[in-house]
């Protein structure tokens, strides 16, 4: 099992109130940057991944998000590049490159090689939609979301596989001389992940492609659910998934005792974090969702649950808004775990048990909570928490997408898929 | 949500032109026919003024391809491509030179299609049009705004207007317009996302249109479309008119509907 180290890198010094009455992170003025802090800040970022190899975790992943204090990293291929360069055997795992709003995919193909190149074959590429915000920032309609994606993604890895010079014209993207020099490490290409949430169209799509595919946090039901979905599609495909196809990005910061995990794990819903990302007119952006999502969102079965906050509406109120209990309620659903080593371990060991992730993300509290507790937090993951989850996942005899091609376990002579995750452990769960 | 068209004569029919089946609300017949064009929040239903034009005038409101009503046409990727959809719906309904009135991106379509074809027009009304870019402000970004808030600012009284309120409901959104509103936003940002709104060619292309008789209105207070693109519209556009009607935002037809019907009417003599 492949162990990853995330963190959203975010801006640290906005008072809180000037983020709720905004109403969003998204479109935060950027007149509140104050450059010295964004150089120490980012700095910091790049070491907290440095001490991820140095404290043993196999891979750090990164991701990007444009405008926003909540992720401070716009492009992550500049972090990716120098972690190649000063790192020396952690995998650097991108999740992912927001194909539809990166404008010039054929740059992308060279930089993602660049990077495979100096990191002597350590980047796994990870390729997104976006949030609509991001469709906003780089002023690319949401309607091609997906149009764009699957056309940067076919023309990416056909610069990496098909000899040059080539032409491409497809809808959105057209080259008259496809023949990039510089070429991945990796053959034929680095493995791609595919991220997501709760698109169902993601899962098959990677499912078909045999892409392992990341659940970002999200319920372990709803995982599971989607999990299924992808054995289904991959016995349609003629193989057997298993843990090498999946992978799982948990939240979770620990500390020295319960008392100060608590305290420091609160500040993990700043701002009102997810609850705050984008103002619902951005994040609602037209033809993002597909219809039936739309009306999921109209009948209020929401991301956006808060569209009573409006304009008019107290900072105090919002605040309650965007908290509301999700501190508690995040930490029953177990989408944020927060404690020490010995309370958090049999927790991590239950997940990895029932879903059997062959990558498992452990990302780091998003609030303002200090430097030294991040690092603290990183430590006893690693030298505490860290060893006792491989132990398990050894047990439960998971393997990770580098110890098996993923796509390659025949389907067995029944025709019938084995499962994919622990019904007994999910039912008792329920 | 919107008023229920009146029974006498009112009827909506399919018209199959340029590939689609165009849903296309009719008017009784009242005289010389006017070919409405709506604006990019597509077309929420009965207008008052539409009565009140009824007697002299068969209205004639089509749904554009993609805008709900009427189903998309793939081959649609900008305003001048819908344009030319409407010129073969022109044409193919024999309904040419017809009198048209379009409002905001629906005025822009009206544009482009003069611009393509002087003679599909008898006479062009231009309701605070999009298309050009205002030499002063910029065109309200709909994708920066919830819609509600976006009609709010095109009717700077919204509150005090009945009209407004039968329009678009209130104050939650309903299901049938969220639903409308989604596919005339996804349409309207597949035809005019970038550069938002307006063509940096169509000022020059307009000057071969001197042979449509072109009335454009506009409100003083508009916040949709900045007023200062009604002169460039009129510079644009040989021997048109602007007629600004003080105090009034981006739906003069909705805030001073009486005037407004009688500089129509006027004009369309």
């Amino acid at each position: 099992m492949q162990i990853m180290y995330f963190s959203e890198r975010p801006y640290v010094g906005i008072p809180e109130d000037e983020i709720i009455k905004r109403r969003s992170f998204f479109g935060m003025p950027n007149s509140f940057f104050d450059a010295d802090r964004g150089s120490q800040l980012l700095n910091e970022y790049i070491d907290e991944k440095i001490y991820a190899e140095e404290l043993g975790f196999d891979a750090v992943s990164l991701n990007e998000h444009h405008g926003t204090p909540f992720c401070m990293v716009g492009v992550m291929n500049v972090e990716a590049s120098i972690l190649a360069r000063v790192t020396k055997k952690i995998k650097i795992v991108l999740l992912g490159n927001p194909l539809p709003v990166v404008g010039n995919p054929l740059r992308l193909a060279e930089e993602l090689a660049m990077i495979d190149l100096i990191s002597k074959g350590r980047l796994v590429s990870g390729w997104i939609r976006g949030t609509p915000c991001e469709s906003i920032f780089n002023s690319a309609p949401a309607v091609y979301n997906r149009e764009s994606f699957n056309e940067a993604h076919e023309l990416i890895l056909k610069a990496w596989t098909q000899p040059g010079p080539f032409r491409f014209e497809g809808k959105h993207f057209h080259y008259r001389f496809v023949d990039p020099w510089v070429l991945p490490l990796q053959k034929p290409h680095p493995q791609i992940w595919i991220p997501g949430i709760i698109s169902p169209e993601s899962v098959v799509w990677a499912a078909k492609r045999r892409y392992p595919y990341v659940a970002l946090g999200t319920a372990t039901e709803a995982t599971a659910e989607l999990w299924n979905l992808y054995s289904k599609v991959a016995a349609e495909e003629g193989y057997q998934a298993g843990s090498e196809c999946f992978g799982f990005m948990q939240k979770v910061f620990v500390a020295e005792t319960e008392e100060k995990a608590e305290e420091l794990g609160r500040l993990d819903m700043f701002g009102g974090n997810w609850n705050n990302y984008g103002r619902p007119e951005w994040m609602s952006l037209p033809g993002y969702n597909s219809k039936e999502t739309i009306r999921k969102f109209a009948r209020g079965a929401t991301l956006i649950p808060l569209s009573q906050v409006n304009e008019k509406t107290s900072i105090e109120d919002a605040k309650k808004a965007y908290y509301g209990n999700s501190f508690d309620n995040a930490r029953k659903g177990g989408f944020l775990l927060v404690g020490t080593p010995k309370t958090i371990i049999p927790k991590l060991q239950r997940l990895i048990r029932t879903i059997r992730p062959g990558a498992l993300g452990l990302c780091q509290n998003d609030g303002p909570i200090g430097r030294e507790a991040r690092l603290t937090s990183m430590r006893l993951l690693a030298e505490e928490v860290m060893p006792a989850l491989r132990e398990t996942a050894k047990e439960v005899g998971i393997v990770d997408s580098f110890e098996c091609k993923p796509g390659s376990r025949p389907l067995p002579a029944s025709g019938t898929p084995d499962p994919v995750i622990d019904r007994e452990l999910l039912s008792a769960a329920g | 949500m919107a008023q229920q068209q009146p029974e006498n004569g009112w009827h909506e029919e399919k018209v199959r032109t340029a590939g689609a089946d165009f849903s296309v609300v009719k008017g009784p017949q009242g005289g010389k026919p006017l070919l409405v064009l709506h604006d990019e929040l597509g077309y929420p239903g009965w207008f008052k003024w539409h009565t009140s034009l009824a007697p002299e005038h068969t209205l004639i409101i089509p749904g554009h391809p993609g805008f709900g009503r009427t189903p998309r046409l793939e081959w649609i990727s900008d305003v001048r491509d819908l344009a030319s959809a409407y010129a073969r719906f022109v044409r193919e309904q024999s309904l040419s030179p017809i009198d048209v009135i379009g409002f905001s991106l629906g005025g822009w379509l009206a544009a482009e299609m003069a611009v393509a074809d002087p003679k599909l027009f008898r006479k062009m009304v231009l309701v605070a049009p999009t298309g050009i870019r205002p030499p002063h402000g910029e065109i309200l970004d709909l994708y920066n705004y919830s819609v509600r808030n976006y009609l709010k600012a095109g009717v700077p009284d919204w509150e005090h207007n009945a009209e407004f309120s039968t329009l678009y409901g209130g104050p939650q959104d309903t299901l049938e317009l969220i639903e409308m509103w989604e596919d005339a936003r996804s349409e309207t940002a597949r035809i005019a996302w970038k550069p938002y709104m307006y063509s940096d060619s169509l000022p020059f292309r307009l000057a071969g249109v001197a042979s449509v008789p072109t009335l454009l209105i506009w409100g003083s207070e508009d916040q949709v479309v900045p007023p200062s693109a009604g002169e460039s519209y009129k510079s644009a556009i040989p021997g048109s008119r602007l007629v600004v009607l003080r105090g009034v935002g981006h739906h003069p037809e909705i805030e001073r509907p009486v005037e407004f019907v009688e500089q129509l009417e006027n004009f369309l003599r």
